[in-house]
């Protein structure tokens, strides 16, 4: 194992990071303030509690959600596109590293990213609204797997994209609507029941329901389908890595 | 002298099927410097990035160091840094960081004394904190060389290191590339300036078309070019060269019409008086006279060419 080339590669990713602090940080903080001040005053006070809990509190996790799965599928798959963009991959195709070691340090690094964001949203949460996590080693480890496979998937879609279009095309036109339509601002025991079954297809739905059972208890799917729909989610996009770089798809000529 | 670079039957095709390699062979000697020589298109970049891992050959085998590059990949890249032909580089970046990076990624424990020598030894030892996107375009190729370099490697491969720079910069370059060979390094280098390869190679090799033509010492490709011939043309043709002049090692060309003497101009005698005397005696009738020099560029061109 190349430990040298993983520390290289995931501190070279977050010096990135706090070079555009501003961007990375600030960012996520200002649009999770709005959310709460759109969502939770305006829309909250005419939506009383959803399952007991009260509204303000209820979309926290899916705040959260949105954000890092965002975040980690666009910095993982900004962190290898560039190099392929600017030409520096050459360095890494030459080096004696392993795709597990390249995977480790960028992944890795967008991992880090996301949850960084994801704790900071948490905090901001407390500055609006009451909150007590029921099982918070269980909500970590939700967001750290959540963080981790969608920072996977950002990497496939780094790898995969000739363009930068290309490369704002699956966060925005998939992940998104995904993210939305899984019930990060309501449950889904609210819609009516043919559009119940529907969403039970958005794989985002168990994800969000599972991260916020770790909140509060309560679940839209049972918690243990959740825990092997991101594990499912995570060994596929592993899956696929391990192939882009056994045939050297797109990377390697 | 044993080889560190040993390529057999490398042959390359690539996804459009275009054959950019055409099962090449080739053993580069620990400590020389090799300068591949070809037009544009010929297969070094090819041929170069294959030895280095960034494209997977069709076939053939490559060891560095004794060790197979794609089995063995791990200790067989170690031993190289790579300087390709474009200048590739994050321009937000310090000067000292990407070559910080470059040692990591090598699997290298950090040591900024010796980057800082290395930096040093390619005058840039203060632009270590600059930003890549403030140096000049010599500057930042140097800072591709000091990445190449930054994990000690035993080989070099310099992609076209003078393409579009300039008769000083070029000239520097050439003394790095003096300086490096010096502390032991085994360096190869693409080019397509005849000269270059002329000023720094120990041997010259000459690739066309996914071909190696020829691989050779350059004081041998030196010693063809010190030849001139001397070409006699004829009055009327013939057919064998005539008794009085077997000791000469003549050649009948142009059906007949010409004779081709080769001399070297370097000897203490080149023999012509010699030849004319005993030409006298034929009954040879001369047409004309001209000499002509062979040089590296005849014999590249010559090696190069679309056959009639």
């Amino acid at each position: 194992m190349n430990i040298h080339a993983i520390r290289a590669i995931y501190k070279f990713e977050m010096a990135r990071f706090f070079r555009t602090l501003t961007q990375s940080f600030i960012s996520p903080v200002i649009s999770t303030a709005l959310y709460f001040v759109v969502f939770g005053a305006a829309i909250g006070s005419r939506i009383d509690q959803v399952e007991g809990i009260s509204y303000g509190a209820f979309i926290v996790p899916g705040l959260i959600m949105l954000s890092v799965m965002t975040q980690a599928t666009s910095n993982a798959s900004f962190g290898i596109y560039f190099p392929k963009f600017i030409g520096t991959i050459y360095e890494l195709l030459s080096a004696p590293v392993n795709f597990i070691e390249i995977v480790i340090g960028y992944v890795g690094a967008a991992a880090t990213k996301a949850l960084f964001i994801g704790l900071v949203i948490l905090g901001t949460a407390y500055f609006f609204v009451d909150l007590t996590i029921a099982h918070p080693v269980a909500m970590l480890l939700f967001l750290v797997l959540t963080c981790l496979s969608f920072a996977l998937l950002g990497f496939i879609i780094g790898i995969w994209a000739g363009n930068f279009e290309q490369l704002q095309l699956i966060p925005l036109l998939v992940i998104t609507p995904l993210v939305f339509l899984g019930g990060s601002f309501y449950s889904i025991s609210m819609l009516p029941p043919v559009w119940q079954t529907i969403t039970l297809f958005n794989p985002v739905v168990y994800l969000i329901s599972g991260f916020r059972w770790a909140f509060f208890g309560e679940a839209d799917v049972d918690i243990w389908l959740s825990l092997f729909a991101i594990a499912g989610f995570t060994c596929l996009c592993l899956g696929v890595i391990w192939w882009i770089f056994k045939t050297g798809w797109r990377i390697r000529q | 002298m044993s080889a560190i670079v040993s390529v057999k039957d490398l042959t390359k095709t690539y996804s459009s099927g275009f054959e950019a390699l055409k099962s090449v062979s080739l053993a580069i000697e620990e400590g020389e410097i090799l300068a591949l020589l070809g037009p544009n298109g010929a297969g070094k970049t090819t041929l170069i990035s294959t030895i280095c891992g960034i494209i997977t050959p069709s076939s053939g085998t490559v060891t560095v160091g004794g060790h197979d590059i794609l089995s063995d990949f791990r200790a067989a890249r170690s031993l190289i840094g790579l300087v390709p032909q474009e200048i590739n580089l994050e321009p937000f970046e310090r000067v000292i960081d990407t070559v910080r990076f470059s040692r990591g990624l090598f699997g290298k424990p950090r040591n900024d004394a010796y980057l800082e020598e290395i930096l040093g030894k390619l005058s840039l030892a203060d632009k270590t904190t600059s930003k890549i996107m403030e140096l000049s375009g010599g500057m930042k190729r140097r800072v591709m060389i000091a990445k190449a370099l930054s994990h000690e490697p035993r080989i070099l491969f310099l992609d076209e290191p003078t393409a579009g720079v300039d008769v000083e910069l070029r000239r520097d370059m050439w003394d790095t590339v003096a300086d490096l060979k010096a502390d032991g390094v085994t360096i190869i280098l693409t080019t397509h300036y005849i000269e270059e390869a002329e000023a720094i190679a120990d041997r010259i090799g000459v690739i066309n078309k996914g071909d190696i033509l020829l691989v050779q010492d350059k004081g041998e490709l030196m010693d063809q070019m010190g030849q001139k011939q001397l070409r006699i043309s004829l009055a009327q043709p013939t057919t064998e060269i005539p008794l009085e002049l077997s000791e000469f090692d003549l050649m009948l060309s142009e059906n007949g019409e010409c004779l081709v003497y080769t001399y070297d101009t370097r000897g203490e005698k080149t023999g012509i008086t010699r030849l004319m005397a005993s030409l006298q005696r034929t009954d040879l009738q001369l047409a004309d006279l001209q000499t002509e020099q062979s040089s590296l560029e005849d014999i590249f061109v010559g090696l190069v060419k679309e056959p009639a």
